[in-house]
């Protein structure tokens, strides 16, 4: 990475530019180069906000990928930040970044940033920083001309940003006038047809399972851990006559930007946990979390039907010979009545075996439908508030 | 009776005309006295208060001498390396009078103004300072400022030692200031204050040092705006139509990188006998300009760029009023060119370094020219910067850690010389509701642990004072030193979040001061004639000098309850209550009754004529 010269432009442009650099064995070699230690440098230079004493901070981030996987993120950046630069309104430091080998430089920036050491990497202290960082961008492009761009919100362990980066970021696709996709596909006008439903219903379905996969899908993926909100937006250039140059996809983010310059608080009003059919529609998870209750909910019937069954073993032990719809009816009457008559000694050494068993299943079901439920509960509250 | 009131109205005519030469006589020696500013003024030393209130005051031939008063306005620019421009105004008004002798109050006030010398006397304050900042002071890019002040409000107050509550006359006081100043200082309280045994020492004469009498708070989250830009305005003598103060326009000065606006009061010597004391008030505004947001990118600075106005004439009331433009990286005129040419060159060691300066006396007729304004105009040659004196002493501080239950406050302490080691003053004030873990303090410098040869730690109380934390760290040379202290966050009653609990709570900026070592010998004569921006600090030796640097503020996020959930659970409990209740009622009280079969055609057609007619129905 051309470190020397991203810091002499950045300083050119009028930012406080400082690095950091890290390295980091890794427990595999790495598909490419066969080695097990990484080397980098990351590269930030920090626009201070006129109006505002270092209190709070965004970031722009441009990962720095070998080869041409991401050649023009880089210089909108940088385009980005002198324009910014003659701003008088901005109210939070603008934290430009540029980090090398993708995720690794991410969570060694972001490690440095907040002074933890969760992943055992070695990082040289962070010398410049912004105050607490509200929101973060991170740009991938690859063309200087793109068809479309593509929103990816997936981050580490399948966690989301708030809803609103989304909104956000559709709402100003619309007014630039320019493409916009979600897991690579386009928004259609007939959402009511069948193959709008079937597009719909892909497009959760990728969701759902890049959520389960649990690796980020982009560079912002790192920063939501932090309850930072972030959103990867990638260029798209497919074969398509209508393109779209680097000043729209700038004038873009310079909205995006402003609007979250204007932010009183952290986004926490909307929905933290929801699945996108497309970039106008969502599922809450008041909506998607009953479906899987319900799933839960046939260990709760089994439960039940054992319980009921305890009740039908007790009665045909007790009288020998009774018939099978007699059996049937007094398995349906409360069991309680049951378990409350007198068992003789002789028999009990036959019922009690079958008996414990089955009220050890009963219990063991009720306690695994009771922690799933509490497993769920305490996820998403620590997901939302910490 | 038309003889009596003849005889009446000559009477009459007789004492107006008898009254009217008595003050024109008495105007006539007040502006004689008030206007020759030389020695025996001084020696003479007598002030209003010594007339007493039963005395009459009109008696021509025979009225006191008013007391002396003096005002001087100075402006400093100053070329930033960073290409940005620092601009100070100072203004002070002097005052031989005394406001604290027993029985006699003062009354007659020209220059010092009457609300800020009745609050003197009222709360009988010492010394009283007081700065609204807007932005942060980039130490690193633009060296240290004449005046340092910290983001927000700051306001700290030394009282006499005859006041006997001083948190009653603190309340009150900083009421009257949030009057005067169009400020939100009245949310000063005992949460926020704090009462520092070291850090803030008083600046001006005597040997005061119970820290009782002295009272510190600063305010993170205040905003300045025109609102207070004007009162302050309204302080000055002149007010801002003539002098320098008519460059003080909002449009322009808001429209900045930093802005400061502070008010200083405090007693200094009258001469260097140092017998006899004297008020001085000074009122400072600083700000810098920045390059590209105000100046377009050009390297190209004038006072019509930076202000929208030039200066046209000095302040009639003033005994002094200069404009110095900082050119020492300019000694031949190769980096940049100064228009209109300076008149005189003068010199001055300010902050540990000897600078000279171009002098442009307001005062002396040729400064204006012919068209009777004065811009000053700086045009830079060529790119290059000189290098910077990089300043010796930086703070930094910053919240490490992520969650919303723990977190930890890293203050870093930046020692810029190669060889020298000196001590630092850090006084950390931080609010109650983060509870500090005092037994995780640590101190280390180069990675060795630095213990600090003196602690003052004051555990908060919930709800009522902060914590207060002071120590003397000796900082060794080129390194960095890092305090760091573990804390807890809070969970607020729910009545006591603000209405956006989400945007975080601040903690004011540290205070790092220090006596730095200066390069060049510093001047501790404190009453020789020099200018106004290197005397605010008093210089007790020659070796070093007086820093003090303010940290950034923080802001953390506390955790929030949902507040939804008063909501909620009203609609659950009234929908359950209505429903359970209105049902049960229905049951238990609800009959039923026979209802006749609806009639024929024939009767409902009846029925309907006699409603019409307003018969009794069938």
């Amino acid at each position: 990475m051309p470190v020397d010269w991203l810091v002499k432009t950045m300083q050119s442009r009028g930012l406080e530019v400082f690095t950091q650099s890290f390295s980091r064995t890794l427990p595999f070699p790495d598909e490419n180069k066969e080695r097990y230690m990484v080397h980098g440098t990351n590269v930030y230079g920090i626009l201070r906000a006129p109006r505002a004493p270092r209190t709070e901070a965004l970031v722009l981030s441009a990962p720095c990928s070998p080869g041409n996987s991401n050649n023009q993120a880089v210089g909108l950046l940088l385009g980005l930040a002198q324009y910014f630069r003659g701003q008088i309104f901005w109210a939070k430091d603008i934290i430009f970044l540029v980090n090398e080998h993708d995720l690794i430089g991410m969570q060694a920036w972001l490690e440095g940033y907040h002074h933890t050491n969760t992943t055992g990497m070695n990082w040289s202290p962070l010398q410049g920083r912004g105050g607490s960082i509200q929101a973060a961008l991170s740009l991938e492009l690859s063309s200087d001309v793109i068809t479309s761009l593509d929103l990816v919100l997936e981050g580490l362990n399948g966690q989301l940003p708030n809803l609103d980066l989304a909104n956000l970021f559709y709402a100003f696709c619309q007014k630039i006038g320019v493409l916009c996709t979600i897991q690579g596909k386009l928004q259609r006008n007939d959402w009511d047809s069948a193959a709008g439903y079937s597009q719909a219903l892909q497009t959760m379905l990728l969701m759902v399972l890049k959520q389960a996969s649990g690796r980020p899908w982009g560079d912002h993926g790192l920063f939501l851990r932090y309850h930072i909100e972030a959103a990867s937006i990638h260029g798209i250039n497919s074969f398509r006559q209508y393109k779209t140059d680097l000043t729209t996809i700038g004038k873009l983010l310079e909205g995006m930007f402003r609007k979250l310059n204007n932010l009183l608080e952290r986004l926490h009003q909307s929905y933290f946990f929801y699945l996108l059919p497309s970039l106008s529609r969502f599922v809450s998870i008041g909506y998607y979390m009953p479906a899987f209750s319900l799933l839960a909910a046939i260990l709760l019937l089994r439960a039940l039907d054992l319980w009921v069954q305890l009740g039908s073993v007790v009665q045909g032990m007790e009288d020998g010979g009774v018939e099978e719809e007699e059996q049937v009816r007094a398995a349906l009457v409360s069991p309680t009545i049951m378990v409350h008559k007198v068992i003789t000694p002789d028999r009990a050494m036959y019922i009690a075996p079958i008996f414990i068993h089955r009220c050890v299943c009963v219990c063991v079901c009720v306690c695994v439908c009771i922690y799933i439920y509490i497993y769920i509960y305490i996820y998403i509250y620590i997901y939302i508030y910490i | 009776m038309g003889a009596g009131r003849c005889v009446a109205a000559v009477v009459a005519i007789v004492l107006v005309c008898g009254l009217s030469c008595a003050s024109a006589a008495a105007n006539e020696r007040e502006e004689k006295h008030g206007s020759v500013p030389d020695a025996d003024d001084v020696q003479r030393g007598r002030s209003d208060a010594e007339i007493g209130p039963g005395e009459p005051e009109v008696v021509a031939g025979t009225l006191p001498p008013p007391a002396k008063d003096q005002f001087k306005e100075e402006l400093v620019v100053k070329p930033l390396l960073s290409g940005d421009i620092y601009s100070s105004f100072q203004f002070q008004t002097r005052w031989d009078a005394d406001f604290f002798v027993p029985g006699k109050k003062v009354s007659h006030y020209r220059l010092f103004p009457k609300s800020m010398g009745q609050l003197m006397s009222k709360f009988s304050v010492r010394e009283l300072h007081v700065s609204f900042t807007q932005g942060f002071w980039r130490t690193m890019q633009w060296g240290q400022p004449y005046l340092p002040a910290p983001p927000g409000a700051e306001l700290w107050v030394w009282f006499q030692d005859t006041v006997t509550d001083v948190d009653g006359a603190w309340k009150e006081l900083t009421n009257v200031l949030s009057g005067i100043f169009c400020a939100s200082l009245n949310f000063i309280d005992s949460t926020n204050t704090v009462q520092p045994t070291a850090s803030f020492k008083p600046l001006g004469v005597g040997n005061v040092t119970d820290q009782r009498f002295l009272r510190y708070t600063v305010l993170p989250r205040e905003i300045v705006c025109t609102e207070n830009l004007t009162p302050w305005k309204k302080l000055l003598p002149c007010g801002s139509k003539a002098g320098l103060a008519v460059l003080m326009k909002s449009e322009k000065l808001f429209h900045s990188s930093f802005l400061s606006l502070a008010v200083h009061i405090r007693p200094i010597c009258q001469d260097s006998d140092c017998k006899v004391t004297a008020w001085e008030m000074r009122q400072t505004v600083n700000v810098v300009f920045d390059l590209h947001t105000t100046g377009q990118g050009k390297r190209e600075w004038s006072l019509f760029k930076m202000f929208s106005r030039t200066l046209t004439e000095a302040c009639p009331l003033a005994s002094s009023s200069k404009v110095y433009v900082d050119v020492t990286d300019n000694p031949q005129g190769e980096l940049f060119e100064l228009n209109p040419a300076a008149p005189s060159l003068a010199q001055a060691v300010v902050l540990g370094d000897r600078r000279h300066y171009a002098v442009y006396d307001l005062m002396a007729p040729g400064t204006f020219g012919s068209l009777r304004t004065l811009n000053i105009l700086l045009r830079w040659k060529t790119p290059d910067t000189a290098d910077m004196l990089r300043p010796l002493l930086h703070g930094e501080r910053y919240v490490a850690g992520y969650g919303l239950q723990t977190g930890e406050i890293h203050t870093l302490l930046y020692n810029n010389h190669p060889y020298r080691a000196f001590p630092a003053l850090l006084l950390e004030t931080v609010p109650w509701y983060l509870r500090l873990y005092i037994h995780t303090l640590t101190v280390s410098s180069k990675d060795h642990e630095n213990k600090p040869s003196y602690i003052h730690y004051q555990p908060s109380k919930d709800r009522l004072r902060p914590h207060l934390l002071e120590m003397l760290i000796q900082l060794p040379p080129n390194s960095v030193t890092e305090v760091t202290v573990q804390f807890e966050r809070a969970l607020l009653k729910w009545t006591e979040y603000t209405p956006d609990p989400n945007h975080g709570f601040y903690v004011g900026s540290s205070v790092i001061s220090a006596l730095v070592p200066s390069v060049v010998a510093m001047d501790t004569n404190n009453t020789k004639d020099r200018p106004l921006f290197g005397t605010f600090f008093p210089c007790k030796e020659e070796s070093s000098y007086f820093v003090r640097v303010y940290t950034e503020p923080l802001l953390v996020n506390l955790p929030t309850p949902d507040f939804s959930m008063p909501y909620n659970v009203i609609c659950l409990t009234c929908t359950v209550v209505a429903v359970g209740y209105g049902s049960l009622y229905n049951l238990l009280t609800r009959t039923f009754q026979v209802e006749e079969p609806s009639p024929g055609l024939v009767k409902r057609l009846a029925n309907m004529i006699r409603y019409l007619r307003g018969v009794p129905l069938l």
